[in-house]
């Protein structure tokens, strides 16, 4: 593997190479890095990707439009319920369809429950990987678990939820739903409050992260960076806000940004974005309306899924899902399979700047920094 | 906030104007690929776009042509998508890197690269992404043939007994006919797609 790392005018002789994965607990999956050591201090990092590869894109272009959904869920396997959206999102722009407005209110909230289900998870991992072994994590699972819970009475699974369909969502939420959802809602805060009791001011963990793994505004907009990392770099740029899709733009809620950069920021701006997916909450479970939840143009394509036929053209669709910019670009020629179908991975381009930000620093930094960069393999992979 | 892309045409012929732009389905073509880089150029750096976020970069095969596109945001101004396209034909895929503008291309590209084979000239690690460097063929073209994995080919079998393993004789015989035959192991394809 000499040859993916061309030395950089240092005297390689004294420098130790290491494969870093893929088979690491602390790559969160198949991960692999190649690093050049100069003592503990890295000189150099390259990525390599594939291991979870299985050609995602060309199983979607060889079938029905509908029966893409479910392979979405496994892009992004933490929060499937991103996926799902922003893939519908695309259909419906392609297609034309319109969606209900109980079902758009639905798709927010549990949007944003997801959301709250991957902050936490990413801030218990990260950590893990800091060495607070499993105390933080169980935590932030405890949580996590009830609004899985909740997850599986409402789409019927926990993880892989399948729950958006092509203008509008698969099942109804009942009152009882509606009141549970209301309970974490109302009980999340208190949750919060002990976490950073135990984190945020926390010695250690300001040690290990502050300063650590700085990513500068110019560079993180440049090299595409989205979702948290971007924002915890100071940049101003969320796609809620800036695109307002589906409904974004009736809630009050403010972008958490970051000062400088570092790990400290990306792990704070997460615990700031989960306060204000509360707020999101709290606005929407007191406005939603009765009504339907499907487009009737829509439920005709439920029964026959190969009947669906998007007219002629392309849709690019994209929302801010909780790792940054995930974006589906969907070319139909109006047969019941797309003709091309594209993933933009938030985890996989966010990569990009993973041996700037790891340049100089100590080798168990670059464990945390890849925390917090918060990837998923089976999105990077696709 | 959108941007109409009939005005970022007139503002790229008044400024640039020897490159030759064509509009399809909401987008511009560019129609000599060279012109790629200083389209991209003016487009980041004009007060008036300030596109300086590219999305997206991806590849798409339409049979006769492949093609490459981009999709530019603006992060300073809110604003965009304005969504380029450039067409080469499979014979003479080659594209210029947008990576020396825009970092966010660096693996996007090298995953056209690999899928598609478009070669992005100028980029500062042309490798493949996701496939093995051995690897041979681009798995998203339509005329691609997938291997059949159950059957080995001579080649793999000389580099499976390289390594110490054994082969049956069996898929060696079956191997050599092969050979002979001058066909490749190719898995058969559904006669319709799967539902």
């Amino acid at each position: 593997m000499a040859n993916i790392i061309e030395s950089k005018n240092l005297d390689t002789a004294s420098l130790l190479e290491i494969n870093f994965g893929p088979q690491h607990p602390s790559t969160h999956g198949v991960f692999r890095m190649v690093i050049q050591l100069e003592g503990e201090k890295i000189c150099g990092l390259k990525p390599v990707f594939g291991y979870l590869h299985r050609n995602h894109e060309q199983i979607a272009e060889n079938l029905p439009y509908a029966a893409i959904m479910p392979y979405t869920d496994r892009l992004d396997y933490v929060n499937a319920l991103a996926n799902n959206f922003g893939y519908a999102l695309t259909i419906e722009k392609l297609a034309g369809l319109e969606v209900p407005e109980r079902a758009e209110y639905i798709r927010v909230i549990m949007a944003e429950l997801a959301r709250i289900v991957n902050h936490i998870t990413v801030i218990g991992f990260m950590l893990n990987d800091l060495g607070a072994f499993f105390t933080p994590l169980l935590y932030a699972f405890r949580e996590r678990e009830r609004i899985l819970d909740l997850f599986e009475e409402i789409t019927g699974s926990r993880l892989m939820n399948n729950y958006f369909r092509f203008g509008g969502v698969k099942r109804d939420l009942t009152n009882e739903n509606l009141a549970a959802i209301q309970k974490i809602v109302s009980k999340f805060p208190a949750f919060l409050k002990e976490f950073e009791a135990l984190l945020t001011k926390n010695e250690i963990l300001c040690m290990r992260c502050q300063n650590i793994g700085i990513l500068p505004a110019g560079v993180a907009t440049n090299a595409g960076i989205t979702g948290p990392v971007l924002r915890a770099s100071g940049v101003n740029y969320d796609i809620r806000k800036v695109d307002g899709y589906s409904i974004y733009n009736r809630f009050d809620f403010k972008i958490p940004l970051g000062e400088k950069g570092d790990v400290y920021d990306r792990f704070y701006i997460r615990v700031l974005e989960i306060r204000e997916s509360l707020k999101i909450l709290d606005q929407a479970l007191s406005k939603i309306p009765q009504g339907e939840i499907l487009n009737k143009k829509a439920l005709p394509f439920i029964k026959m899924p190969r009947n669906f036929k998007p007219p002629v053209g392309e849709a690019y669709g994209r929302v801010e899902s909780p790792k940054g910019e995930l974006g589906f670009y969907v070319v139909s020629d109006g047969t019941p399979q797309p003709w091309r179908y594209h993933v933009r991975a938030p985890s996989l381009i966010n990569l990009t700047v993973l041996e700037e930000m790891c340049l100089g620093q100590k080798i168990a930094d670059a464990i945390i920094i890849l925390g917090s960069i918060d990837i998923v393999l089976g999105e990077t992979d696709r | 906030m959108n941007i109409p892309i009939e005005s970022v045409k007139k503002e790229l012929e008044t400024r640039l104007p020897d490159v030759k732009l064509r509009l399809i389905r909401d987008s511009i073509l560019i129609e000599n690929p060279e012109d790629l880089l200083r389209v991209a150029l003016f487009l980041k750096e004009s007060p008036v776009f300030l596109l300086d976020y590219l999305s997206s970069v991806t590849g798409a095969d339409y049979l006769t042509f492949l093609e490459s596109v981009y999709h530019l945001y603006s992060m300073a101004k809110k604003q965009g998508p304005v969504v380029l396209r450039v067409r080469v034909t499979k014979n003479n895929a080659k594209i210029p890197s947008l990576a020396p503008v825009y970092r966010s291309a660096e693996l996007q590209e090298r995953e056209a690269f690999d899928t598609f084979g478009i070669v992005y000239e100028g980029h500062p690690d042309p490798r493949r992404l996701f496939m093995w460097e051995e690897f041979q063929g681009y798995p998203l073209r339509k005329d691609y043939e997938q291997e059949d994995a159950d059957i080995l080919e001579t080649a793999d079998i000389a580099w499976l007994e390289a390594r110490g393993i054994k082969i049956p004789d069996e898929m060696k015989e079956k191997a050599k006919a092969l050979q002979a035959a001058g066909q490749r192991a190719v898995a058969e394809k559904p006669e319709k797609p799967r539902n």
